[in-house]
């Protein structure tokens, strides 16, 4: 199935990544090509087969649910841009730069 | 009488020896951990490790190393047992978390990013008296062959400085390829560590989905990636194995199912051992250089009494597709986390959140990785998951089933080549399918969830071939049974034209 050039704009929206105009073109054909390799799945009969979900049998392991399993080596205030009252602040947008701060 | 070795001699001669010579005589006092350091530091000086050759260390901590190796010292000073690994200097792959060194991952996105926790297998390593040196190159996220799409520049093949070290472990296989460390860390999620081990000569374990944690690997494929092992030799990758190997509390996917010592199996006889040759590995295309190694140790393990039988693995074929399918969707969730917010590299935009997050993205992003997010995202966008997704899901399953039915049968492990052809030039391969096409002999293990290992069997006009045991779940000590029995009748066996390189 050929990828078009609108299905890579969705696409790239989806996945949060600006592409440039001038790629646009070069990722569909890409993305058809890799894709292309692919549909020789179809040829596979899997109408009783259960799609791979674990490849462990005994499935996940559960641990005690009491706190954090690992304290962290350096303290959040070590490698925190900001904190307040044990809260990490994160950067404000460069769109929200002149505005008033709320308070928490 | 020969005056005694100086101190700086021996441990440059140390590390050329076999890990458990170069840890005796730690023990034993003979020779200073920091001496080790330093022998490994001019080694990398010597071979030209750096950004302008071989690229191999995103970052090294030389004063670090020599602190831990001093106090490595003064625990054995006070007799306390310095672990396994006393003194050797080992390199870790960038995508595995330290607590001292960056962890880029070979991304922009992460460019200066330091951990705060530690990986556990960085933490047993330490406990067994491992000295840390340094990071190491990779494709970024682990997203190559090649080691050509890390951010920071490729990383050479120590063998041919033409030629791409494999990937995405490359850095690793490199380092222990030019001889600056017996050991290292790689990761794996479709051949990343047995690929670079093959095109750099040395030997590289992925073991068993679950046997190693991964608390501290940076996520690509969840349902795939495993932290291997690379070195020198068959035994030093199964001292190693034992050491970082075991269930931990910190990652839940790690299971719980004893180590065994798997250096035991050096001097195990093979008589019995039944060696299944899947058809499908042995392609009629298949290089010929590398068929021909393969069949000299297939006529090595006949001569140590093994039985070679015949087998068929029938949707090999498809492993493929089917993870690249799978991986980059993976992916393409697992690093959705990558948004400017909470690690990194931030782009400000003037189109506010949704903006900044793609603006991040596209500038952290090299061309590999934005390309497998976008077929991550698409294969499991609405419309297209059952197609692509779950049908990939359902012949995962089918590739699986293959790999039980065979062991079912009474075969103890495979040997197949670990790769198509020897190590490529730099830049030779441009079409990026062509690329996962590298992949189609190792990636089936990691599909499967079992461990395989690759171990050399020759060389062809000086390039290293690699050749791959794999066995059935958690028997990674029938694996290494057979790859020390393989390495011990290889040994100074040279076919004309091989050659040293």
């Amino acid at each position: 199935m050929a990828v078009t050039r609108e299905d890579v704009v969705k696409v790239a929206k989806l996945a949060n990544i600006a592409i440039d105009d001038a790629r646009l073109d070069a990722l569909a054909r890409e993305l058809s090509t890799i894709l292309g390799h692919m549909e020789e799945l179809a040829q596979v009969d899997t109408e009783r087969v259960l799609p791979a979900e674990g490849l462990s049998s005994g499935g996940q392991r559960l641990r005690a649910d009491h706190g954090p399993a690992d304290p962290l080596f350096n303290a959040p205030a070590t490698f925190a841009p900001e904190m307040r009252d044990g809260f990490l602040i994160v950067p404000r947008l460069a769109t929200h730069e002149g505005s008033p701060e709320r308070s928490p | 009488m020969k005056p005694p070795p100086r101190a700086p001699d021996l441990a440059r001669k140390l590390l050329a020896q076999p890990l458990t010579e170069c840890v005796a005589c730690v023990r034993e006092g003979g020779a200073l951990p920091s001496d080790l350091v330093s022998a490994a530091f001019d080694r990398a000086d010597d071979v030209g490790a750096g950004r302008e050759s071989l690229n191999i260390f995103l970052a090294t901590d030389r004063v670090r190393a020599t602190e831990s190796a001093k106090e490595l010292t003064a625990l054995i000073g006070r007799a306390e047992a310095p672990g396994n690994l006393a003194g050797a200097p080992v390199a870790v792959k960038d995508n595995i978390a330290t607590l001292h060194m960056p962890t880029t991952c070979g991304s922009k996105v992460l460019e200066g990013y330091v951990s705060p926790y530690e990986a556990t297998v960085v933490r047993r390593l330490r406990a067994n008296g491992a000295v840390i040196i340094g990071k190491t190159n990779m494709d970024e996220f682990a997203m190559g062959s090649s080691t050509e799409n890390s951010a920071y520049g490729p990383t050479r093949n120590p063998v041919d400085i033409r030629r791409v070290p494999g990937g995405s472990s490359g850095g690793s296989a490199a380092a222990v390829a030019a001889g600056i460390v017996r050991l290292a860390l790689g990761s794996e999620t479709g051949g990343s560590v047995r690929q670079p081990a093959s095109f750099c000569g040395i030997v590289g374990v992925k073991p068993t989905y679950g046997r190693v944690s991964r608390y501290g690997l940076v996520a690509f494929g969840s349902s795939l990636d495993q932290v291997g092992v690379l070195g020198r030799s068959v035994e030093d990758t199964a001292i190693g194995l034992e050491v970082i190997a075991g269930c931990d509390q910190l990652d839940s996917t790690s299971a719980d199912v004893p180590v065994p010592r798997y250096e035991l199996e050096k001097n195990a006889r093979l008589d019995g051992l039944v060696i299944g040759k899947p058809k499908e590995y042995y392609p009629e295309g298949l290089d010929p250089r590398v068929a021909e190694r393969c069949e000299r140790a297939l006529d090595a393990f006949r001569e140590l009494g093994a039985e070679v039988r015949d087998v068929s693995l029938p949707h090999t074929s498809y492993s493929i597709p089917v993870y690249y399918v799978v991986a980059p969707a993976e992916a393409s969730s697992n690093l959705a986390r990558f948004d400017g917010v909470r690690y990194g590299l931030r782009v400000a935009s003037e189109s506010g959140l949704t903006g900044m997050y793609e603006a991040t993205r596209a500038r952290g992003f090299g061309p590999e990785v934005t390309r497998r997010v976008m077929l991550g995202t698409y294969v499991l966008s609405a419309g297209y998951y059952d197609a692509y997704y779950k049908k990939a899901q359902s012949v995962r399953t089918l590739i699986a089933q293959d790999f039980r039915d065979v062991f079912l049968s009474g075969v103890d492990v495979l040997f197949t080549p670990t790769t198509p052809t020897p190590a490529f030039e730099l830049g030779a391969v441009k079409d990026p399918y062509e690329m996962y096409l590298s992949d189609i002999f190792t990636a089936s293990a990691n599909l499967a969830g079992v461990p395989a290992i690759s171990v050399p069997i020759g060389t062809a006009s000086g390039l290293p071939i690699g050749g791959q045991i794999i066995a059935g779940h958690f028997e990674e000590s029938a694996m290494f049974r057979a790859a020390f029995g393989l390495e011990r009748a290889l040994a100074g066996k040279a076919l004309p034209g091989e050659g040293s390189a």
